[in-house]
C-alpha cells in the first residue's frame, strides 16, 4: 500500500491535489482514500492532505504516521515544518522549487528526490498570481514522472473531469511539469 | 452503465439523496455535515435534482418540515451532526409517532463542550431510544448505498419508521474513497417511487397525531415496537435485492473471520474497518481472532449476534462512546444480548477514540492483548492520560 | 373491526391505523352535551353577516335557508362567543335547563 503526504499551505490546493491524485489512481484500477487534516482549515498556515493507494480494498480508516513518499507544494515549508516527520526510507519525494534536488539531499538521504518550478509553470498557464499561485495541478505531472506509479494520461484526465475552473490549463500545466521534472 | 468516482463521504451522503429521488430535503449546516447541504442545494438550485429544498433556522425545524412533508407523502431526506442532531431530539420522537419514514444523515461528532468537531459516536446512540432505525457505515460506498436501502426499510408497508444513516466525521466525511454509482433508471427499479399508506390528503381529511387517551397510546407503542422486530426481515429482503441489483453485499451486522474465531471483538463504524487490519495481522501470527460490525444497531439484530458470538471464547466490545456512569453503549447492548445464552465467554469493555482521537491498528492490537493480561472488565480504557 | 353506525370502534392493535391517525373522532364526539346555556338567534336581527360563523370555535354555526346563523345544536359548546362578536345583538344565552 502506497501512503503519500502532501504539504501545502491552507487554500494552495493541497486537498484538491489529494483527491486528484487518488481520482488517478482509481481511473487505473486502484483502491484510494484521500483525506485533509481534520480539522479546522486556515488559509496561508502550513497544512497536509495523505493519500492511501492500493490494490486491494483499504480497510484501514486511520490517519497516515508513516508515509513512504511526500508531495512538496511550497519550498518554504521545509523551513517552516518537519517536512520528513515519520517518512519511510527509500521513497520519493518532489518539491517544488527552482533549485536542484542535490541540493534538498540533506533533509531526506533515503530518498529520491524531484524538484519542478511549479510556480513558475502555473504562472504561465495563469494559473493564480504571483502572490498566490495554484500549483496543485502542476505538481502531480511531477509526481506521475518521478514515480511512475500512475501514468501522466491518468493525471491528464483527472484534472479535465474533477478540476472546476481552466481544466485545460491545469491539464497543461501538469504536462509541462512532467517533462520539466529534474531528478 | 455504473461509474467509479472518488468522493467525500459527505456527497456519497448526498449522492444517495440523488439516486433516492427525494422529493423535499430540508437542512440546516453544521460542521462535518455542511458537504451534505451544500451539494445537495447546488443540485436543487441548478436544476439536476428535482427537489424541494426548504430552508430553516435550525434543526429542529428541519425535521419538522421532514415530518410535515412525509406526512403528505413526499420522500424526504435531511441531514445533521451532534449538536443539531440534540436540537432535533424532540422531532425525533415525533417522526416516529407519527411513522413518517424520514431518512436521515448523522456525521458521528463529539457532543461539546467543551467545543469539538471530531469524531464520536455518543450523538446518534443517544438517540437509540427514540425508535429510528440506525445504521452505521465503515465506507463511503456504504454511506452512499445505504441511503436508498434506508428508503426501501423505511417506507415498506411493515415499517413505516424513519432510518438514520451514521458516518463518522472526518474518517468518512471528509475521506474520498472510490464509489460506484448506480445508474438512475436501475436505481428507480430497486426504490419507485413512494406510496404512502396513510397520507394528509384534503379530498380525505384526518387528524394526525391527535390526542390519544391511555386507552390506545399503549397500543400505538407496541406497534412500533413489532415494526422493529418486522424490520428484521424487511432489512434482509431489501439488501439482498439491492445485491442482485448491483453486486454489493450489505448484512445486518458483517462477520469477519468470525466462523473459527476465539477471541471476538464487537465494534461499529470506521473503527471495524481498521479493526480488520488487526485481525489479519493477528490471524498470521496464529491468533484467532475474529471481528462482528454491527451494521444496524436498531433494530438491534439480536439473532444475528447471537450467532456470530456463540461459539466466542472471549467477547471483546470496543466503544467510541460513553455512557458517563455506566460505560460503552454497545458494550452495554452486547452484554445484555448474550445474558441469557449458554455461551457463558467473558465480555471486556474498551473505550477508545473519544472526541476523535485516532483509533489505530495499534489501538486494537492493544485491546487484543489487554484481554490477555486482564480479567474482564466494564470499562477498560485505552490511552487515556490517566 | 367494529362499526357503530359511522363510528369505528377499535378492538385490538391491529384495528389501529400505524399512524396516530384520527377516524373522525371529532364528527363523533358530539359536544352538544357540554352545555349549561344555549344561544338563540332572534333571525328578525339578524343580517347574515357571518361574524358568528367565524368566530365559533366549533363549527357550530350553520345557515337557514333565509341566510341567517342558525345553531347546530350538536355541538355547540354553549361558549356564548357568538353572543359577544353579534355586531346587532341578535344571539342570546338561555338556560338549558328552562
Amino acid at each position: 500500500m502506497l501512503e503519500i503526504r502532501i504539504h501545502g499551505r491552507g487554500g494552495q490546493g493541497s486537498v484538491i491535489a489529494s483527491k486528484i491524485l487518488a481520482y488517478a489512481f482509481a481511473k487505473e484500477g486502484k483502491f484510494v482514500q484521500a483525506f485533509p487534516e481534520f480539522g479546522v482549515e486556515r488559509r496561508g498556515a502550513p497544512v497536509a492532505a495523505f493519500l492511501r493507494v492500493a490494490d486491494k480494498p483499504i480497510n484501514s480508516r486511520s490517519k497516515i504516521y508513516k508515509p513512504g513518499h511526500l508531495i512538496v507544494l511550497e519550498p518554504t515549508l521545509i523551513a517552516a515544518v518537519d517536512i520528513t516527520q515519520g517518512l519511510k526510507p527509500g521513497g520519493f519525494i518532489v518539491i517544488n522549487s527552482k533549485r536542484s534536488p542535490e541540493e534538498f539531499k540533506e533533509k531526506a538521504k533515503d530518498s529520491t528526490i524531484a524538484t519542478v518550478d511549479a510556480t513558475e509553470i502555473a504562472l504561465n498557464n495563469r494559473l493564480g498570481s504571483k502572490a498566490a499561485p495554484i500549483v496543485n495541478t502542476a505538481i502531480l505531472g511531477a509526481f506521475a514522472k518521478l514515480t511512475g506509479m500512475v501514468k501522466i494520461e491518468s493525471v491528464i484526465e483527472a484534472i479535465k473531469e474533477e478540476v472546476p475552473i481552466k481544466p485545460e490549463e491545469n491539464a497543461q500545466a501538469a504536462q509541462q511539469a512532467f517533462d520539466k521534472t529534474i531528478i | 452503465m455504473s461509474k467509479q468516482k472518488v468522493m467525500m463521504g459527505n456527497h456519497a451522503l448526498s449522492y444517495g439523496a440523488v439516486v433516492s429521488k427525494v422529493n423535499v430535503i430540508s437542512a440546516y449546516p453544521i460542521t462535518p455535515q455542511t458537504q451534505v447541504v451544500e451539494l445537495l442545494s447546488e443540485l436543487c438550485s441548478n436544476g439536476a435534482l428535482d427537489s424541494e429544498f426548504i430552508k430553516v433556522e435550525s434543526e429542529h425545524s428541519a425535521m419538522a418540515a421532514c415530518i410535515g412533508a412525509s406526512a403528505v407523502g413526499a420522500r424526504t431526506f435531511t441531514a445533521t451532526s451532534a449538536q443539531g442532531l440534540a436540537l432535533m431530539h424532540e422531532m425525533l420522537h415525533w417522526a416516529v409517532g407519527a411513522r413518517t419514514p424520514v431518512v436521515m444523515g448523522n456525521i458521528n461528532r463529539s457532543m461539546g463542550p467543551p467545543w469539538t468537531i471530531w469524531s464520536e459516536q455518543t450523538d446518534s446512540l443517544s438517540q437509540r431510544d427514540t425508535g429510528w432505525l440506525q445504521i452505521y457505515a465503515s465506507s463511503n460506498q456504504e454511506v452512499y448505498d445505504s441511503v436508498p436501502i434506508a428508503f426501501k426499510i423505511a417506507e415498506h408497508k411493515k415499517v413505516q419508521l424513519p432510518v438514520m444513516v451514521v458516518l463518522d466525521a472526518f474518517f468518512l466525511s471528509h475521506t474520498s474513497e472510490n464509489v460506484m454509482m448506480m445508474d438512475l433508471d436501475k436505481a428507480e427499479t430497486y426504490l419507485p417511487k413512494y406510496k404512502p399508506k396513510h397520507k394528509l390528503d384534503v379530498n380525505e381529511p384526518y387528524t394526525f397525531g391527535a390526542l390519544t387517551t391511555p386507552e390506545w397510546y399503549y397500543e400505538l407503542r407496541y406497534k412500533i415496537q413489532k415494526a422493529h422486530e418486522n424490520a428484521i426481515s424487511v432489512i434482509e429482503e431489501a439488501q439482498s435485492e439491492f445485491k442482485d441489483m448491483f453486486g454489493r453485499e450489505y448484512g445486518l451486522v458483517e462477520e469477519y473471520k468470525t466462523a473459527d474465531a476465539d477471541t471476538i471483538l464487537v465494534a461499529i463504524s470506521t473503527a471495524a474497518s481498521t479493526a480488520k487490519d488487526t485481525v489479519d495481522e493477528l490471524r498470521e501470527k496464529g491468533v484467532k481472532a475474529g471481528l462482528l460490525r454491527l451494521r444496524f444497531v436498531r433494530p438491534f439484530p439480536f439473532k444475528k449476534v447471537r450467532e456470530v458470538l456463540s461459539s466466542a471464547k472471549k467477547i471483546l466490545v470496543l466503544d467510541r462512546n460513553l455512557s458517563p456512569g455506566i460505560g460503552g453503549i454497545i458494550f452495554q447492548e452486547i452484554k445484555s444480548a448474550m445474558y441469557n445464552e449458554s455461551n457463558k465467554a467473558p465480555i471486556y469493555g474498551f473505550i477508545a477514540g473519544l472526541g476523535g482521537r485516532d483509533i489505530t491498528t495499534e489501538t486494537i492490537h492493544n485491546i487484543f492483548e489487554e484481554a490477555e493480561k486482564q480479567d474482564p472488565k466494564n470499562i477498560i480504557w485505552m490511552e487515556v492520560k490517566a | 373491526m367494529k362499526k357503530d353506525g359511522d363510528k369505528i370502534i377499535f378492538e385490538n392493535a391491529a384495528d389501529l391505523p400505524d399512524m396516530a391517525k384520527s377516524m373522525g373522532t371529532t364528527r363523533f364526539n358530539k359536544t352538544g352535551t357540554w352545555r349549561n346555556e344555549r344561544p338563540i338567534v332572534d333571525t328578525d336581527k339578524c343580517t347574515g353577516c357571518g361574524i358568528c360563523w367565524k368566530y365559533c370555535p366549533d363549527m357550530s354555526i350553520l345557515e337557514d335557508e333565509n341566510g341567517k346563523a342558525a345553531i347546530d345544536y350538536e355541538f355547540c359548546k354553549g361558549c356564548a362567543i357568538c353572543v359577544e362578536v353579534c355586531p346587532v345583538k341578535a344571539i342570546s344565552m338561555v338556560e338549558e335547563e328552562k
